[in-house]
């Protein structure tokens, strides 16, 4: 195990605080969670932004980035879609994209494609768990991280959420 | 996720219910992505694509070529008329040809039934039929089923009718075999000489009394008389055929319940439809354009996530 509820706990506030340290009130922010893991980590962030520090108002979008991945047909299995979820528009915002696991960085480089259907934000930039050092096909680097973890390629880490896996918790898979 | 259990969308009869399930489910997220500002997505961006019409169309080919410049694939077009078919190239030559110039994918309309299952077994591309003579025309079914879906929430327990040309029409068997697939209940309507005799063996009812048909179902789906497949007279006139089978205002009016109007398309305003009842709350024809280009995509994705990835 590499966190538990509390460490998670104690990281999630840290990493409000850093948001609320950058974005102020939220009113020119917009929170994208990106499917399927990081809606969990996203909703998270919202509630407890909402809750503890008392910001009204936030923008939280779910952006599916299927479509606009790389490594189409290149795989074993199918990709399978999910929901994107956007009401507002992108356009000269600060879009915060939140993910539980950054690795290779592909997954992001998709979704500042994607995101680009939703008009020209202002800035990007990214949020995430878990920050997998030594281990990016991409020049892509987490904004903010809740915590830098050294794993080979043959490791897995596995973020569970209470709402989704029974327990909050972050796990070191050996495959 | 499951895949889609075939190479090449033949026909309704060659796929389960469960893809049809999952073509709608991908649908979903497409009819999504065409209604974002950018309505374009990049998947199929190494996936070349040729529309090979061999018998004239407008909205399917329109709606096949949004559907695949949507998911970024390359097109080319092909019609009949101003190419070397005309000089006696056989159809495996032509496509042979064409397929050497490395396209993965072909859309085919041809007149004659079965071109399509013909042509998956002669040449190696997948292929989706866009409808072969009176035989089928899988994408409109999914469609219409689709549409109904949408609108009603589901396709199991419904009624729904099929009114018109029967015999000509390969959008009435794919509609009859998905819809069954699906769970509905189907009947057909239509003067006698354009129901064909087998029909009952796919398990149909029929009706030859309009009103009767419109009280017994939630959906009617009016088919166009297609004049140009008609070799002989199958009824007296237009005008007859319009007063026992054209759905009208007044006749819709007095059935007790509200039912769902769809048409395949190009309407005869006037013959098998009155303009107030095609342009009516009731009729989702409108809807089924739109949904053509979602699930034309879905089907286009699914088939191309089955094709192979070569590194050359």
């Amino acid at each position: 195990m590499l966190l538990n509820a509390t460490e998670i706990n104690i990281a999630l506030n840290r990493l409000a605080c850093q948001l609320i340290e950058k974005h102020d009130d939220f009113s020119k922010t917009v929170l994208i969670g990106i499917q399927p893991r990081g809606v969990f980590l996203a909703e998270r962030l919202k509630t407890l932004l909402e809750t503890e520090y008392k910001i009204k108002n936030i923008k939280l979008g779910y952006l599916d980035i299927t479509f606009y991945r790389d490594d189409f047909r290149r795989g074993e299995k199918p990709l399978e879609a999910n929901k994107t979820k956007i009401n507002f528009i992108v356009e000269d915002k600060n879009v915060v994209f939140i993910d539980d696991v950054l690795f290779t960085g592909r997954s992001i480089r998709s979704a500042l494609t994607a995101v680009q259907s939703f008009g020209r934000p202002l800035e990007i930039e990214l949020l995430t768990l878990i920050d997998r050092r030594f281990s990016r096909h991409l020049p892509i680097q987490p904004d903010y991280r809740g915590r830098q973890v050294d794993a080979i390629n043959g490791e897995k880490v596995k973020v569970c959420w209470k709402e989704n896996d029974g327990e909050d918790a972050v796990y070191l898979v050996k495959n | 996720m499951s895949e889609l259990s075939v190479n090449h969308l033949l026909g309704i009869k060659y796929i389960t219910e469960a893809d049809i399930q999952l073509i709608f489910e991908t649908a979903d997220h497409f009819k999504e992505v065409i209604n974002r500002p950018i309505k374009k997505v990049p998947s199929l961006r190494d996936i070349t694509i040729a529309n090979l019409f061999f018998e004239n169309s407008t909205r399917t080919k329109l709606s096949f070529e949004l559907a695949e410049k949507r998911l970024s694939a390359d097109v080319i077009n092909f019609a009949s008329s101003s190419s070397s078919v005309t000089k006696g190239e056989t159809l495996i030559d032509t496509v042979n040809n064409i397929l050497s110039m490395k396209v993965d994918m072909v859309v085919m309309r041809h007149p004659n039934p079965g071109a399509g299952v013909f042509l998956s077994k002669h040449v190696n591309a997948s292929i989706i039929n866009a409808g072969d003579g009176a035989h089928e025309h899988p994408t409109q079914a999914l469609l219409d089923t689709y549409s109904i879906r949408e609108k009603l929430g589901d396709v199991a327990g419904k009624n729904v009718v099929i009114v018109g040309d029967i015999l000509h029409s390969r959008v009435a068997l794919s509609n009859i075999f998905a819809l069954q697939k699906l769970g509905a209940t189907v009947k057909v309507c239509g003067p006698k000489t354009l129901i064909p005799k087998y029909i009952e063996k796919l398990n149909v009812g029929i009706e030859t009394n309009l009103r009767k048909a419109l009280e017994w179902c939630d959906v009617a789906n009016m088919l166009r008389v297609q004049n140009e497949r008609m070799d002989i007279s199958y009824f007296p006139t237009t005008r007859e055929y319009t007063q026992q089978f054209g759905l009208n205002k007044k006749i819709l009016d007095s059935l007790n319940k509200e039912i769902v109007v769809m048409h395949p398309g190009p309407i005869n305003r006037g013959v098998e439809i009155t303009s107030d009842v095609a342009d009516s709350k009731q009729s989702i024809i409108l809807e089924q354009v739109q949904n053509g280009v979602a699930i034309r995509m879905a089907v286009i994705y699914l088939l191309a996530s089955k094709i192979k990835h070569h590194e050359d």
